[in-house]
């Protein structure tokens, strides 16, 4: 129980670091920047309390704008995602099949599963983040054109991810 | 009573999430104006620190082409500096003679209402709408809000932030600062600020038609904002159209200054700040 608990926390601080040192800095066409961090949601477990998992998601929007200057946005955002993803769940997976796995992995859910969950779980994050930073409905398509591009990047990255380190 | 409490357990996930975004999205529109909650600020220990480590490794392979620079600025000021001087001696004197250095010395500190200093940038963002930039220099280094920052003497930021150890500078590139911009061959003034599109132009507003306005123009500082002396090179005009139902011009200005690149500032201090904001502070009251 401890061992698992320390490994969400692990989760927690290499999804804000990485996205913190690593993918902050990276900004392809002035367009597409991916927001990476909110692997650590994707993560969690199916049956963590749903009040937790906000809490968690606030704190994890918190962390990002201490380092990103921008109080509020990711909060904002990441807390949307951590209201959604039980609708998301109930949406795409029967309650059996949550019941018979523990948290959502590429192993336990399959490859299909697992990119049309994190895709809405991305697109919703990123739609939300993108207009709440512009804070405008000016140059709408250019913020859906980056809202799009970026979507796609951190989709496949955080897919990736399941390949490359967080096997378990 | 009872049936309260069961209702607010009942949805309690749907109150809860509610009352959190209440929070963050006040968060986010207090923040409309630059001068924010000095703790979400990457001015703060723990995120300043994190950043002062991580560009002491990064910035290593910057420090050559910085090193390059500063030594064609030196060039550039000793050049300043000699003309001066051989204007201040009214060319009875050699210029380098040391006997008449302190009479002109003297004439020059009086004048010298802004003092430089310099600080080394742990922070930059060019991606996002608001950016901000850290420096590794704070209030124990005498650094304090509204100071100007420049890099090559090119317009950067204003400093927001101040922490023991660390500073927040509000960039250029940040939708939410205006500075005042005149075009350097005509002396006509307007607002310059950024629309969050290119992190290489910044648009200049406010200008008038009837004012001549050409490809190339140098872009300065006008020096009504206390922060800046007058001068500073912001940029060039790139592009320039009439708008369509205004009166004024939409110009394009080209950054002088690299935005992608920065590792050291300087940072000015107007020694007469305090007493200029609190005469006009007065007129705000007076009327």
């Amino acid at each position: 129980m401890v061992i698992s608990q320390l490994k969400y926390v692990l989760i927690f601080a290499v999804s804000v670091l990485l996205q913190v040192l690593l993918f902050n800095n990276i900004v392809i066409a002035k367009v597409v920047s991916p927001y990476v961090y909110i692997l650590f949601i994707v993560l969690l477990p199916f049956d963590i309390p749903k009040a937790l998992m906000l809490i968690l998601a606030v704190t994890l929007g918190l962390t990002m704008d201490l380092f990103t200057n921008t109080p509020g946005v990711h909060a904002s955002a990441s807390l949307l995602i951590g209201f959604a993803r039980p609708l998301i769940l109930k949406l795409i997976t029967t309650r059996e099949t949550l019941e018979s796995f523990s948290s959502p992995r590429v192993a336990n859910m399959g490859f299909h599963w697992f990119a049309t969950y994190v895709t809405i779980l991305v697109v919703t994050h990123h739609l939300f983040l993108f207009f709440l930073e512009a804070f405008t409905f000016d140059g709408f398509f250019l913020t859906l054109l980056r809202i799009a591009l970026s979507s796609a990047l951190s989709v496949i990255l955080i897919v990736l991810s399941q390949f490359l380190i967080f096997r378990r | 009573m009872k049936n309260l409490f069961k209702l607010l357990y009942r949805y309690h996930v749907i109150f809860l999430f509610v009352l959190l975004q209440t929070l963050t999205l006040t968060m986010v529109v207090t923040y409309n104006s630059y001068q924010r909650a000095t703790f979400f600020d990457s001015s703060n220990f723990f995120s300043g620190t994190l950043y002062d480590k991580l560009s002491s490794y990064t910035q290593i392979f910057e420090i050559r082409p910085v090193n390059i620079k500063m030594a064609e600025e030196n060039v550039i000021l000793r050049t300043a500096l000699n003309q001066l001087l051989i204007k201040a001696s009214h060319g009875n004197y050699k210029a380098a003679d040391s006997i008449y250095l302190p009479r002109i010395a003297k004439d020059s500190v009086q004048k010298a209402l802004f003092r430089y200093t310099t600080a080394r940038v742990v922070n930059n963002s060019i991606n996002q709408q608001h950016n901000f930039i850290t420096l590794n220099k704070g209030r124990k280094d005498g650094v304090k809000p509204d100071m100007g920052v420049i890099a090559n003497g090119q317009v950067v930021g204003l400093v927001t932030n101040v922490s023991e150890n660390f500073s927040t500078v509000i960039s250029l590139l940040n939708s939410k600062w205006k500075i005042s911009a005149k075009i350097k061959r005509n002396d006509y003034f307007g607002s310059l600020s950024w629309n969050g599109k290119d992190y290489r132009r910044v648009q200049l507003n406010e200008m008038p038609y009837h004012v001549p306005v050409q490809n190339g123009d140098t872009v300065v500082t006008t020096g009504y904002s206390s922060s800046f002396p007058e001068g500073l090179t912001i940029g060039t005009v790139s592009d320039f159209s009439i708008g369509t139902g205004s009166n004024f011009y939409k110009i394009e200005v080209m950054l002088a200054a690299d935005f992608k690149n920065l590792v050291v500032v300087g940072l000015i201090e107007n020694k007469q700040q305090n007493e200029i904001k609190q005469l006009e502070s007065q007129n705000k009251y007076g009327n």
